[in-house]
């Protein structure tokens, strides 16, 4: 495709405005909505990692919450009762994570669509439990906390509050997995997983060895989940077996479809939604904003299964007249969009 | 080894595997009629099992309650399949948006549960009374007899329906062949319908007895049914209803069993248990150990 210089203004533009806002943030806002924004910036994390494995390569997962789950234990627990720096302790908790998701990408190899759908929503349902019975470890139902003296707090020389540091250490962690999976997706290996998303037999006929790019990719995955799981304890130092039920798992499931399947920056903009929605949603029907997320993935699967961004495009695409030229496929081609822009 | 608590434990296990079982063969019914998995399915049933509670709590007998819940659980079963499964597609080439949209009823039940009926629980009728007998050392409850009875009745109906009537052949022959069955004349839509409220009040059935059984209910009790229920499925196969019913009392067996012997795992990890099933089952005999083998077809 052909960039003209007025894409690339554009782009850079868009890009600037965008960074000066998450920069500008904390500073006009009081810590608990900082705190929020930070919430906001770990679910971006995992469900990026989500539609990595979902949106791109085919495989859905139900049981993301329990990495998410499994990230913030081992920060708690490494830094409340072995001492680990917070950094140590998110580097351990990634690579557990990491390991996890292989272990759980083994049997997807053989597990196909509905039934891995079956054994990770199983996962989620379990986890919960699997913290109750080792409480000794995680605390249990009473939950565990990083002491004070132990938490993640601004080093004197930035003169930050201490929720303003921890969401830009947060940012950036969040700036570097985006770029990172970015160029994951644009690079060969990119191309193979989505491949193997969209015909697996083609792609192991063109000699992608899929088997290996499936299995990485439930790691990575549930890595990028653990680490968004770890840096939530970074402004949160409280761990319970509550916080980590399958309805974590299907926010994150939310967040993915509703910012935009495959879409890079369709799970910020999707944990933009799920954290605030709540929020706004009137506090004496507390199941209301449950109510509305389930109905929102029935009514998007129904009407827009590429999510916001999906939108986006379409309108970009109608507005300009491109419609019929760049999407040629017969399944886009709505005969009434084109009739009534020409 | 203490051989009464061994049949005690075996007694209780089969008196869990049978509720598991009925909520499986709901899974079954849906799975045969769509190729689906219906994540939604313990919902659905903690809906119904809500709506029986309503009906028990306004004066009506237990056994009518339930009864009464089944009926408007077969309609809203349908009603389901017609308004939010089937604009969404195929399944066969939309796996990923029917997946997501199960899920999507599957919380917005829950959540529309607890909105309706609150958050805490509620006392449920015990539908077969609090009383037991003993044979030779191991105490029968009335609610196991009356549990694995009912279950009894409720296979042996099926059965009659699927082979015996020209709905059941229906729905054998949209199982076998979508296309062929259309083309045949068979009314494809309407039989979808039927087998969805078919399993919707079958499920609600099996609700209904999971409630009675632990006496108690609220919106978190019917997502680990569906753990135990899934594990059934999985063991006896996904589109047998025989596999579903041995599965549903293998599955009741085996946790009661491991969690009675196992002290490492005990009661917390009962539904890990399961869970371990589920993943040996899918790594070893996907098809289960009554289901037919699926042959991939490019």
């Amino acid at each position: 495709m052909r960039r003209d210089a007025r894409w690339w203004i554009g782009r850079v533009v868009a890009g600037v405005l965008l960074g000066g806002l998450l920069l500008w943030l904390p500073q006009s806002y009081p810590a608990f909505r900082v705190n929020q924004f930070s919430l906001v910036i770990t679910y971006a994390i995992a469900a990026l990692g989500l539609n990595l494995l979902t949106g791109f390569n085919g495989q859905i997962s139900v049981g993301h919450g329990a990495f998410f789950g499994v990230g913030a234990y081992t920060v708690v627990i490494l830094v409340a009762d072995h001492g680990w720096p917070h950094f140590a302790a998110l580097a351990m908790a990634m690579l557990l994570t990491f390991v996890l998701g292989l272990v759980v990408g083994l049997p997807a190899l053989r597990i196909h669509g509905l039934y891995l759908a079956l054994v990770t929503l199983a996962l989620a349902t379990v986890f919960p439990q699997i913290v109750v019975r080792f409480r000794d470890l995680t605390g249990g139902t009473q939950g565990k906390r990083i002491p004070r003296a132990e938490e993640f707090v601004a080093p004197g020389w930035t003169g930050l509050a201490n929720d303003q540091w921890r969401y830009y250490v947060l940012l950036a962690f969040a700036v570097v997995a985006f770029v990172a999976v970015r160029n994951l997706i644009h690079s060969r290996a990119g191309r193979a997983i989505i491949a193997i998303r969209d015909n697996e037999t083609a792609a192991v006929t063109l000699g992608v060895p899929h088997r290996a790019y499936k299995v990485l990719v439930f790691g990575v995955s549930a890595m990028l989940a653990g680490m968004a799981g770890g840096l939530a304890k970074f402004y949160d130092p409280f761990v319970s077996s509550g916080q980590y039920t399958i309805n974590l798992s299907i926010i994150l499931l939310v967040a993915v479809v509703v910012g935009g399947t495959a879409r890079i920056l369709g799970p910020a903009i999707g944990a933009f939604l799920v954290v605030f929605i709540p929020i706004w949603l009137p506090e004496q029907y507390p199941q209301l904003s449950g109510v509305f997320f389930g109905a929102s993935l029935i009514v998007l699967m129904m009407l827009a299964p590429g999510g916001i961004l999906g939108l986006g495009t379409k309108l970009r695409l109608w507005a300009s007249g491109q419609w019929r030229s760049r999407r040629p496929g017969p399944t886009s081609l709505e005969p009434g969009a084109v009739a009534s822009e020409s | 080894m203490d051989l009464a608590l061994f049949f005690q434990r075996l007694v209780d296990g089969l008196g869990q595997g049978a509720i598991y079982a009925s909520l499986a063969l709901a899974l079954v019914l849906i799975y045969r009629a769509t190729g689906l998995i219906n994540f939604a399915q313990g919902e659905m049933a903690l809906f119904s099992t809500f709506v029986a509670w309503m009906f028990w709590d306004s004066g009506w007998s237990a056994g009518a309650a339930v009864m009464a819940s089944m009926v408007l659980s077969f309609v809203g079963g349908a009603v389901i399949e017609r308004l939010v499964i089937r604009p969404v597609g195929d399944v066969h080439t939309h796996a990923l948006p029917i997946v997501i949209v199960t899920i999507g009823l599957l919380l917005a039940l829950n959540e529309l549960a607890g909105w309706i009926w609150g958050s805490e629980g509620r006392t449920f009728p015990r539908l077969f009374g609090t009383g037991a007998f003993t044979v030779g050392g191991v105490s029968m409850s009335y609610q196991t007899v009356g549990v694995l009875a009912v279950l009894a009745a409720e296979v042996g109906l099926l059965f009659l329906l699927l082979q015996k009537t020209k709905l059941g052949l229906a729905m054998r022959a949209v199982t076998s062949n979508a296309e062929s069955s259309r083309l045949v004349g068979i009314r494809f839509g309407r039989v979808l319908m039927f087998g969805w409220g078919l399993a919707a009040a079958v499920g609600a059935l099996a609700g209904s007895l999971y409630a009675s059984q632990l006496a108690t209910l609220d919106r978190a009790i019917m997502l680990q049914l569906l753990v135990y229920a899934f594990a059934a499925a999985t063991l006896g196969g996904f589109d047998s209803p025989v596999g579903a019913v041995v599965g549903g009392l293998v599955v009741g067996v085996v946790t009661v069993m491991a969690g009675g012997y196992v002290s490492w795992i005990g009661d917390d990890l009962k539904l890990g248990a399961a869970f371990m099933l589920i993943l040996v089952v899918l790594l070893v005999r996907p098809q289960g150990l009554f289901g037919k083998q699926q042959v991939e077809r490019v």
